[in-house]
């Protein structure tokens, strides 16, 4: 009895071991993510959302793999309402979505051809989406004027400005402390050697510690409303990425009860056989 | 009306007897009459799982080729095509993908519960044999799969693997341009992947798991209590303690293939990338040859023999303590001298090894999957891999000289 206790125990351990730490999004020298809260199955949602995205984002950004009939199956739309509404550039409602921008003048306006954004949602996730949205600052020193702490240069500057206003970002440089470290180390004297760090509250991005951001022109959105628009858009975004995560899971919750309900009869099925063996 | 159905089946049973007389022996022995030991406890669901997620990953793949294309400039965009255009097509490919998955952990634990009952000893040493060159092939037939939807995670890792037999003296980088058919990953590549994933070695392992099941068959499964049944037999010759394999194994794999079901389900359908560790975030970016991901990593099934290849510092030595993992498993039948088989009869010495093993493995799994940028780990990783090969090396040694009780004449039930 213990023992084939301890056998379940030792699996469920090595299942859990392997289950526990979801791999981390790479996020290459950012600041670190607040979570995006969006919720998919909020179709108003996606519908602000969308309406954003064909506004504000289209112009640069093509969602290729996704089609306008399908954003109007999904989000409740009529054909009417798409072609009226989010398409821009003539295209016909079953085609999929392209920017009308050039490829070729878009690597030479940019400096980099502004990427599909059709899985942008599964490659970066969800937070990465809400986080950059909300991280652009005046930068001179950039091309295009911006900058921004989640994606340090990026060559995109703050499209939505007219929403969220005009943020500023207060750096400080880093400061220089001594530590402790091992005879063999690298530039160690002494026992001691410099090295430099934030201070605690600050956040290190492309070598510069970022003390906060702050919107110094406001917009036409308070702060919160701003977040519900980066909220809406990034959950427009995830659904262009996963279209089948709406249908997904209403039927998983089916499939799951139906596959139980017969697990359970397989279960009085075998111990009506298995009433013989002793 | 009942007579005449009855008259007309045995018709046709009679029919294919005069004609295939082999038949219904072949059913006894392998079905009705195969004797199993009764005692068969969890661990002795994964075979039979192997074989449900197998039977699940051809047929999802057949499905899955009528969409895709298996060339560089349309294969990725056809992937999406599958996941959005065709109906139906999200869910054949995340049966596929999690399948994939599932297929390891499940193979992983039947390998396990083999070390665990000691069912490579004599005499199933083939069956083990034949078991480990299934996993062979099955981990070439997932590489290959996992370069087919052509993202960043297919082609830097198809990348970095093939360039492996690069490390080969002499003979090194002709082989890898020979795999490749090209000085990159790129279509001629694909294509031929295409071939083997779908072709080439799904036939190897159908024929492997036949030769796997038939070798077992020969001789009678093992147990938890590594007892011989065929020691004690009735008048009718039949082992006191086999039970006839169907019904009554059936009716319960039937069981545990439902169980198991439910789970796979349920990432399935609520977490079908499992937090990027079944579908990777870089695998949902298009293969761009130009731009190197920040970390290049194998699936999670691959990353305990990739953490052995990134800790040792010599190309060439990690490329052989990384092969020579794998290839060490194939000599356990020998390697294990223990008197008694099951875990259950064997000493402490013999448990907490083993414990320390599995531990160290899912331990360097984890390592293999990370950045790999901490010396830290880099040392542990060190040690683990040391652990590994001391393991297997010095198992002769600890299997004769570790105590063991005495082994019941009859299995023993729990429950």
């Amino acid at each position: 009895m213990i023992k084939q206790a301890m056998t379940k125990l030792g699996l469920a351990t090595v299942v859990a071991l392997v289950a526990a730490s979801p791999l981390a999004l790479a996020s290459s020298g950012g600041a670190a993510l607040k979570p995006a809260n969006t919720r998919v199955d909020n179709v108003a949602s996606l519908q602000r959302g969308a309406h954003l995205y064909f506004n504000y984002c289209i112009g640069c950004h093509s969602i290729e793999f996704m089609r306008y009939s399908r954003i109007g199956e999904d989000l409740k739309l009529t054909e009417d309402q798409v072609m009226k509404n989010l398409n821009f550039t003539g295209g016909k409602y079953g085609e999929t979505i392209h920017s009308s921008m050039p490829a070729a003048d878009a690597a030479r306006w940019f400096g980099k051809a502004p990427p599909d954004l059709s899985l942008e949602a599964r490659a970066k996730g969800p937070d990465w989406i809400y986080n950059y949205l909300k991280s652009f600052y005046v930068d001179p020193a950039r091309p295009v004027g911006w900058n921004n702490t989640v994606f340090p240069g990026a060559s995109m500057p703050n499209v939505l400005w007219e929403l969220q206003g005009v943020q500023h970002a207060t750096f400080e440089p880093k400061e220089k402390k001594q530590e402790s470290c091992s005879g063999e180390g690298e530039g160690c004297k002494n026992g001691q050697r410099e090295v430099e760090h934030c201070k605690d509250g600050t956040t290190e991005i492309d070598g510069k510690c970022l003390v906060h951001l702050e919107v110094s022109t406001p917009g036409k959105l308070s702060a919160q409303e701003y977040d519900e628009a980066a909220r809406d858009l990034t959950a427009f975004l995830q659904y262009v990425a996963e279209p089948a995560a709406l249908k997904r899971q209403s039927i998983g919750v089916w499939v799951v009860l139906y596959l139980a309900f017969f697990t359970f009869l397989a279960w009085l099925l075998k111990k009506e056989y298995w009433k013989d063996v002793h | 009306m009942a007579n005449k159905l009855t008259r007309a089946v045995a018709g046709v049973q009679e029919w294919f007897n005069y004609r295939t007389p082999g038949l219904l022996p072949a059913y006894r022995k392998h079905m009705s009459e195969y004797w199993a030991p009764k005692n068969f406890n969890l661990w002795y669901y994964f075979g039979s799982l192997a074989l449900l997620v197998l039977v699940n990953q051809i047929v999802t793949g057949i499905f899955l080729t009528m969409n895709f294309k298996p060339s560089a400039a349309e294969a990725f965009a056809s992937v999406e095509y599958i996941m959005r255009d065709v109906e139906w097509g999200w869910l054949i490919r995340y049966m596929h993908s999690t399948g994939a998955s599932a297929f390891f952990i499940v193979v992983y634990l039947h390998m396990f519960r083999g070390l665990l009952y000691g069912s490579a000893q004599k005499p199933r040493e083939l069956v083990w044999i034949l078991g480990m060159l299934i996993y062979l092939v099955l981990m070439a037939e997932a590489f290959m799969g996992y370069v087919l939807p052509w993202g960043q995670m297919s082609f830097w890792g198809a990348k970095v693997i093939i360039s492996l037999f690069g490390a080969i003296p002499m003979i090194g980088d002709t082989l890898v341009e020979w795999i490749m058919g090209d000085y990159l990953p790129a279509d001629a590549t694909l294509n031929r992947f295409f071939a083997l994933h779908v072709i080439a070695l799904p036939l190897v392992l159908l024929l492997l798991v036949v030769l796997h099941i038939a070798a077992l068959h020969e001789v009678g499964s093992n147990n938890p209590d590594g007892v011989d049944i065929k020691k004690t037999k009735d008048a009718r010759g039949r082992p006191l303690d086999g039970i006839a394999f169907h019904p009554y194994y059936t009716v319960k794999d039937i069981f545990g293939c439902l169980f198991f079901l439910t789970i796979c389900a349920f990432v399935l359908f609520f977490e079908p990338t499992f937090g990027g560790w079944f579908l990777e975030h870089d695998n949902f970016v298009a293969a761009n040859k130009l731009v190197t991901p920040e970390h290049i990593k194998p699936v999670w099934y691959y990353t305990p023999y990739y953490a052995m290849l990134r800790v040792v510092p010599d190309k060439l030595f990690g490329v052989l303590t990384m092969f020579g993992a794998i290839a060490i498993l194939f000599f356990v039948p020998w390697l294990d001298r223990s008197p008694v088989k099951s875990y259950r009869y064997r000493g402490w010495m013999s448990k907490v090894l083993l414990g320390l093993f599995a531990f160290s493995f899912v331990w360097l799994g984890k390592i293999g999957a990370g950045p790999g940028t901490d010396p830290v780990e880099t040392i542990v990783g060190r040690v683990l891999t040391l652990y590994y090969f001391a393991f297997f090396f010095t198992m002769p040694f600890w299997t004769a000289a570790d105590a063991t009780k005495q082994v019941p004449e009859r299995v023993t039930m729990h429950d």
